[in-house]
């Protein structure tokens, strides 16, 4: 039952790596904390632990949920399995 | 697990319950750091918290530093307390307001005497106190005698999956048995603060948060540069993966499990509502936090780390606690509560509470924390504005 992502709530569009890290091209098996459900995903880019992966293509504008809640804003759009970070994400507050 | 109904603590004179023992030297001021720092070279077993203020300071940073003094020499894991200021008033407020718990508590001002007289006095006080402090035995104190403070710090994404759910678990289940608990890191719930109002336990509780919230998201906003987003989230934070303010503060709130809150405290402010959770102000700095929740009367202070904060406090224990894999395998000396097997989904969230509940009370009856080995004492006083 080994697990590669970890996704707070049936909402998220990003999942969070919980192994040191993923490669490009890597099947990863996905668990969902807040229903126990799982699902797959194909990776696009190397993503260390901790870092998060987008469950779907996102683009520019598009709000990014995690814990099912507003965590911030694309700002440069991003492909299903690519890497999620400041790069091209900021927050809607400060 | 059941949980045990009580733990080894010290018996104070106004009924509180202390998990240490210790004898402090508090100086009222900067400049009196050196006399305290010398009586605590002077008596051993004594521990000095020098800090950096506490001269010409006015109105409500007047009242936060002496709420913060007295309140830390009124904490019961302090069984007594020399106080050294340069001169009378102040020092002897602060003698007053820590002498109100029924505690040995004497002080000294360093003007007519000079630093070396003043070391002299207080030294053979301080002596006489320690060894009275040293007769003192742990005692069966109900497990409702714990006042459990939190904050996380250099957290990441590893934070909010799992070391603060495990906090979040632990209060959950010593809630009930009517333990006072303390969260803060005001600015730190940017992003979830109307989520976080709504744990109010009444309409005032809810209200209460949201004008302090918004008080410090003015103040933030009204100073901020465009340096604010390398301050939060932190760079320790990024690297390890959290991206926004939101993010960092959604994770931080899991801290705080399926509670209520019962009121809202001012900084360093005792709760007066008795059991239950309570949000304090507080800036989300560690050290900062941890000094004004320990100034409040908590006794044992949980610190869930990401990427490994290594904060400490002379006064309350501070329990490590880390669900990131690395973090263990590279400063393992610094984490008292490992629960990374949660990542691997080797240990759920239930067990990864049990094992904290049993770290908790392993601490509180008198196991040494990481910091406290490592000689972790950071002592910071938090400053509302510029002295006059």
């Amino acid at each position: 039952m080994s697990t590669d992502i970890i996704i707070h709530d049936q909402k998220d569009n990003v999942g969070v790596v919980v192994i040191e890290k993923i490669t490009p091209k890597q099947e990863c098996k996905c668990w969902i904390m807040e229903n126990d459900g799982s699902l797959n995903i194909q990776s696009m880019d190397e993503i260390p632990l901790g870092h998060k992966i987008a469950m779907v293509d996102l683009k520019e504008g598009e709000t990014i949920l995690k814990y099912g809640h507003d965590i911030g804003k694309v700002v440069k759009s991003i492909k299903k399995g690519e890497h999620v970070h400041v790069h091209n994400v900021k927050t809607k507050k400060w | 697990m059941e949980i045990p109904k009580s733990f080894l603590g010290f018996k104070r004179e106004n009924g509180r319950a202390g998990t240490r023992n210790h004898v402090i030297i508090l100086p009222v001021d900067d400049i009196s750091n050196a006399c305290a720092e010398a009586v605590s070279n002077n008596i051993k077993g004594t521990i000095a918290l020098p800090h950096s203020y506490g001269r010409l300071q006015f109105g409500a940073d007047l009242e936060l530093h002496f709420r913060t003094m007295i309140g830390t020499g009124s904490n019961p894991n302090v069984a007594a307390v020399i106080v050294i200021g340069i001169e009378p008033k102040w020092t002897k407020k602060i003698v007053d307001g820590i002498a109100k718990t029924g505690k040995p508590v004497e002080g000294f001002h360093i003007e007519r005497t000079g630093d070396i007289g003043t070391v002299m006095k207080a030294s053979k006080k301080a002596q006489e106190f320690v060894m009275w402090a040293s007769e003192k035995q742990r005692e069966e104190c109900p497990i409702s005698d714990l006042w459990i403070s939190v904050k996380c710090g250099e957290s990441d994404t590893t934070s909010g999956l799992a070391s603060n759910p495990t906090v979040g678990n632990l209060m959950d289940k010593l809630e009930p048995l009517g333990v006072h608990l303390c969260f803060g890191e005001t600015s730190e719930l940017t992003g979830a603060e109307k989520v976080c109002a709504t744990r109010g336990a009444t309409k005032e509780a809810s209200d209460k948060f949201m004008k302090t919230w918004n008080a410090y998201n003015d103040f933030i906003l009204k100073e901020a540069t465009d340096d604010l987003s390398e301050s939060q989230p932190t760079a320790g934070n990024i690297a390890g993966g959290l991206t926004t303010i939101e993010e960092k503060a959604f994770g931080n709130f899991q801290k705080i499990g399926n509670c209520k809150f019962v009121d809202v405290l001012e900084p360093a402010e005792e709760p007066k509502k008795g059991k239950g959770l309570y949000f304090m102000d507080t800036s989300s700095a560690a050290a900062e936090c941890v000094t004004l929740q320990a100034a409040a009367g908590f006794n044992i202070h949980l610190f869930p780390t990401g990427q490994g904060n290594i904060v400490g406090n002379p006064i309350e224990p501070v329990v490590k606690l880390t669900a990131n894999p690395l973090t263990v395998k590279g400063m393992g000396e610094h984490i008292d509560c490992d629960v990374s097997k949660i990542l691997s989904r080797e240990m759920n969230l239930s067990e990864a509470g049990d094992r904290l509940i049993e770290t908790t009370l392993r601490v509180a009856n008198g196991r040494l924390t990481c910091a406290e080995a490592l000689g972790h004492k950071e002592f910071v006083m938090t400053k509302l504005y510029r002295s006059a």
